[in-house]
């Protein structure tokens, strides 16, 4: 029984990163109907912004949550920079582009984007530091769940409200829905379109950064290649809980994060991936709307 | 063009780019000896590359607008170089016959380690022609084309392995296993959208290449089969130089087979369906066109090139394990495709070479090979998403004028 | 009157929304028969159904040729509905825009011949004469709707009056005994409007085709019809002839009375 707690709490954790990561394809998703490829690669990046910030900072000898904190917050706007370039250089000039093309674009940005970090950087995993301290008043679960986990289950929480509220009750959010609705219209009623789908782009890659740094700093070593499995597993997590929707990206994390971790700890460790790809698979030939999505029949 | 905005823009976008790679690009950190290298030389570069580099940026998209404008005029845009020398036949026969020339005495005339980047490249375009059915004409993006790749591969190995089968006799096998597996994955995937395919392609891609690693009763898992034979020509026994050129010139002829096939499929009544179910899917089926059918036709056809070509790649080897077909195989394939011209012979060909020939020969490239590929999917969907060389495919001309007596005939461009 | 088609009691929810409401309606063989209601009353959601893009949420539609068998329609693919005889133009034009009038008439031939992939690599007699006769018959069908003149042209550079001409080429060539066509004239000048009231004509009386057509311009129903449907909110709200369409006072107070002139 034990031993079932310890794999859904590691499931949950598992899912929650899915999450932070899946909500940015989800809502890249609903506004353009497009898969960035490059997503996971956003979330790669914020990673290792957030590793040399905390690199630098623990070699000068600050203290552990002041980089935490730091170190998050410089991910966090570098990815944003990053997702804000990345939509104006391989998305917006092909906006009325047949889909075949935008999506060419996605997968070329996200090879340019692992091979940039490869060359600049590394290839090798470089250790990452742990940021997020050990509690004391959380010791006596410890041998269940980690202050980290909590910590991450946590921020997936608090951001998923956050964007929930701001959907609901901004007037970004209500452009947003607009435009996802339907973008011609919104134009016509003067929403400013490509803004609100920079604001889209910015949105999703802050929440891949805060993913990228927890878990990275949860794991403690990343490398170049971490964006592409982690993107794929939560863009299966946004399918398998219905694409366009966010409650939808959460649950469908949630319940791939478990899924996964039910799998590995019973069943067998070295098929994990596959298993992912198998839930992918059979999603999207039984129920391509996914769990909370609709199906809709496209207009004709 | 150089006007005081357009340097303030390019400046910004300079200073943009300078911010954007700071992290990545100037700093280093060493964690095991806690070092921190600060490379402010790749800041400066930066910074000028992206000045001029957004010149040329908008110089081409303006350009791009320009053309997109005139087409919308009915401005008949010129023709297509590679159409205009297709047209002439005295710029085409002598270019025939130099081609013809070379690839005959390349083998003898080039070292034995130039024959085998040449073999490695025509196997790119056997996989890019194939490949070039399921993106090019029929608009499908299987990002998991080298799972089939991987068939033929592992169908020579094993086949070799377990009973001794020859080059020869497997080929076709590899070929019809490719075709098997095509119809398998093909038919419960094509009923997805576009995106969703691609994404499902490139997840059963994955789970033939993690089963082939984890397997290891079935597949030697991650150390992979060795010693796999080259192919024989009636016994002889033959140096490795020599068994080379023998393998460039089954490669050349393989390539021949390939391009006359491919071209007959495009030309076809199946090829034709393939084209307009592209263009439009929903009045392709209102045409009465079987949309599952004709889709898995285009997926089983390609599917059957790359397990013919993987069955070349493990002879060509003779080692093969499954870190050859990863993600990244397929999609260097599709760069062939997306650079040359989709829907072009002529311009995969082009692409293959360019792209796989260029990064041996420019070797300083060569560790920034992926790099540029990515660039070159981005670039040449943004600029140019026909491709180097524009499509020629057959284009249905009706000539002669009397009603009655309709003469029908089709030119055939490039 | 025998019906080639019939339709019963047919219905389409969008999840809400309820676009077509128990619907009936009858078409009789060699009959031009118009659809018409105002913007969004469903018209385009009935032929969608009736050709198996959407699937009806209820109802059942069959089709009825002398000397065959009764056909369902429900449940068949879009290209089997072709097959069964039923041909269709899209109210946004749908050409295939990047190949020629020639080739977009060839793929209508498409269901109607056989050569296959093995054909195709060997290109023996049958699949040369095949393919001959493809382009002959499609060049005979853009003769008959009078665009042979634009044969070899890209579909995307024809004038808009003959690219809705072509959608009804491409149709004709799978040969149909029922023409559907949607908003045929739209877009068109007051010239134009008449050859095609004159081409539908022709297709109905040389042919034997028979036609249903949705439109807005009031005066090509009032003249080409034989008798007419009136749609709002997806609920039939009148049938009958032009004549008694125009004075029900019903089919006035839903659709004519926004627009006087009609
Ligand atoms: N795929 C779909 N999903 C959701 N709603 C749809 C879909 N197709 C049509 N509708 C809705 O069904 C209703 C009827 O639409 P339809 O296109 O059939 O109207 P129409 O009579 O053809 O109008 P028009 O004269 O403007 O062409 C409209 O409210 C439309 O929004
Ligand atoms: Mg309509």
């Amino acid at each position: 029984m034990e031993y079932f707690f310890e794999l859904l709490l590691s499931g949950l954790t598992r899912g929650s990163i899915y999450a932070l990561i899946a909500l940015g394809y989800t809502m890249v998703y609903g506004i353009i109907q497009l898969i960035n490829f490059a997503h996971g690669e956003v979330y790669m990046i914020g990673a290792f912004t957030a590793l040399i910030v905390a690199s630098i900072l623990t070699m000068l000898g600050w203290n552990e949550i002041a980089i935490l904190f730091i170190a998050s917050v410089v991910a966090v706007v570098y990815s944003m920079a990053y997702g804000y370039t990345l939509e104006k250089v391989a998305y917006k000039p092909l906006r009325h582009a047949p889909r075949l093309s935008a999506l060419i674009s996605a997968i070329g940005m996200s090879l340019f984007l692992q091979n940039y970090v490869l060359l600049a950087q590394t290839s090798d995993f470089m250790p990452f530091p742990s940021l997020i301290p050990d509690l004391e008043i959380l010791e006596p679960i410890a041998h269940l769940i980690t202050t980290p986990e909590i910590a991450i289950i946590l921020t997936t929480a608090i951001v998923m409200v956050l964007l929930t509220f701001m959907i609901k009750f901004t007037r970004v959010g209500k452009a947003m829905r607009a435009t996802s609705q339907d973008r011609e219209m919104a134009m016509l009623v003067g929403v400013d379109v490509n803004r609100v789908i920079s604001i889209t782009f910015i949105v999703g890659s802050a929440t891949a950064a805060l993913g990228g740094v927890l878990i990275a700093s949860h794991v403690g070593q990343i490398n170049f290649y971490i964006g592409f499995i982690a993107g794929i597993k939560a863009f299966v997590a946004a399918v398998l809980g219905g694409i366009g929707s966010m409650p939808g990206a959460v649950l469908g994390s949630l319940v791939l994060g478990c899924a996964e971790a039910f799998f590995t700890g019973f069943v067998s460790s070295d098929y994990e991936d596959v298993f992912a790809f198998i839930i992918l698979v059979v999603i999207l030939i039984f129920r391509p709307a996914g769990i909370l999505g609709r199906s809709d029949i496209s207009k004709v | 063009m150089f006007g005081f905005e357009e340097i303030k823009k390019s400046f910004l976008t300079s200073l943009w780019f300078m911010f954007l790679t700071f992290p990545i690009m100037v700093i280093r950190v060493n964690t095991v000896q806690n070092i921190v290298e600060w490379r402010w030389e790749r800041m400066f570069m930066i910074g000028i590359g992206s000045f001029f580099l957004s010149f040329l940026w908008r110089y081409l998209l303006e350009r791009k607008e320009l053309g997109q404008k005139k087409a919308d005029l009915g401005e008949v845009d010129s023709i297509p170089w590679n159409r205009r020398i297709a047209r002439e036949p005295r710029f085409y026969i002598p270019a025939l016959i130099a081609i013809c020339v070379f690839v005959l005495v390349f083998p003898f005339t080039f070292s034995l380690y130039q024959t085998t980047i040449m073999i490695t490249a025509l196997i790119y375009v056997i996989t890019g022609l194939g490949l070039n059915i399921v993106v090019g004409l029929a608009g499908l993006l299987d990002l998991g084309y080298v799972a089939f790749y991987a068939v033929g591969a592992y169908s020579y190995a094993l086949l070799n392995y377990h009973f001794g089968l020859g080059f020869w006799t497997v080929l076709p096998i590899g070929a019809g296993m490719g075709l098997i597996f095509g119809i398998l994955l093909g038919f419960p995937v094509l009923r997805l959208k576009g995106d969703y395919l691609a994404i499902v392609t490139l997840g059963f891609g994955e789970i033939i290449r993690l089963v082939l690693e984890n397997w290891n009763d079935f597949s030697f898992g991650p150390s992979g089969i060795a010693n796999i034979p080259r192919p024989g020509l009636f016994g002889i026994q033959m140096s490795l130089h020599q068994a080379t050129i023998y393998l460039y010139f089954v490669m050349i002829f393989l390539v021949l087979v390939t391009i006359f096939v491919v071209r007959r499929l495009q030309d076809s009544r199946i090829g034709r369906a393939w084209i307009a179910l592209r263009e439009d899917e929903v009045a392709c089926q209102a045409m009465g066109i079987d949309k599952t059918w004709t889709k898995l036709s285009a997926f089983a056809m390609g599917a059957t090139w790359a397990g013919m070509a993987g069955v070349v790649f493990a002879a060509k080897t003779t080692f093969i394990n499954p870190a050859s077909f990863t993600l990244w195989e397929s999609i260097i394939i599709l760069c062939v495709v997306v650079l040359g011209g989709m829907g072009s012979v002529i311009g995969v060909i082009f692409g293959a070479l360019t792209l796989i020939l260029l990064p041996e020969y420019l070797r300083a490239f060569s560790e920034y090979r992926l790099l540029i590929f990515g660039a070159v999917l981005v670039v040449m969907m943004v600029f140019r998403p026909g491709g180097i060389v524009s499509p020629e495919r057959r284009i249905y001309q009706f000539k002669g004028t009397a009603p009655d007596k309709p003469k029908a005939e089709a030119s055939t461009p490039g | 009157m025998e019906p080639i088609l019939q339709v019963n009691a047919l219905t389409m929810d969008f999840g809400g929304l309820r676009a077509l409401d128990r619907l009936d309606l009858e078409i009789g063989q060699r009959e031009i028969v118009a659809l018409i209601g105002p913007n969004g009353a469903g018209k385009t959601t009935f032929f969608n159904c009736l050709t198996g893009i959407y699937p009806p949420t209820e109802g059942e539609m069959l089709i009825r040729r002398p000397d065959r068998k009764t056909k369902k329609l429900n449940g068949l693919k879009p290209n089997h509905v072709t097959e069964a005889g039923l041909a269709r133009t899209f109210q946004n034009i749908r050409l295939f825009q990047n190949m020629t009038v020639l080739e977009n008439v060839m793929i209508g031939r498409h269901c109607r011949t056989s050569a296959g992939i093995i054909g195709a690599i060997a290109k023996n007699k049958a699949t040369r004469q095949e393919e001959n006769k493809i382009v002959e018959d499609s060049y005979a069908v853009l003769e008959k709707i009078g665009l042979a003149e634009f044969v070899n042209e890209f579909a995307k550079n024809l004038p808009y009056g003959a690219q809705r001409r072509l959608e009804i080429a491409r149709a004709m060539a799978t040969e149909p005994f029922l023409l559907l066509l949607d908003e045929p004239a739209a877009g068109m000048n007051p010239l134009e409007t008449r050859e095609l009231d004159e081409l539908i004509v022709r297709i109905r009386d040389q042919e034997g085709i028979t036609i249903l057509l949705i439109e807005h311009d009031m005066k090509l129903v009032m003249s080409l019809s034989d008798r007419i449907y009136v749609v709002d909110y997806g609920k039939k709200i009148a049938q009958g002839t032009p004549q008694e369409i125009k004075n029900n006072p019903a089919v006035i107070k839903a659709y004519l009375g926004e627009d006087a002139d009609a």
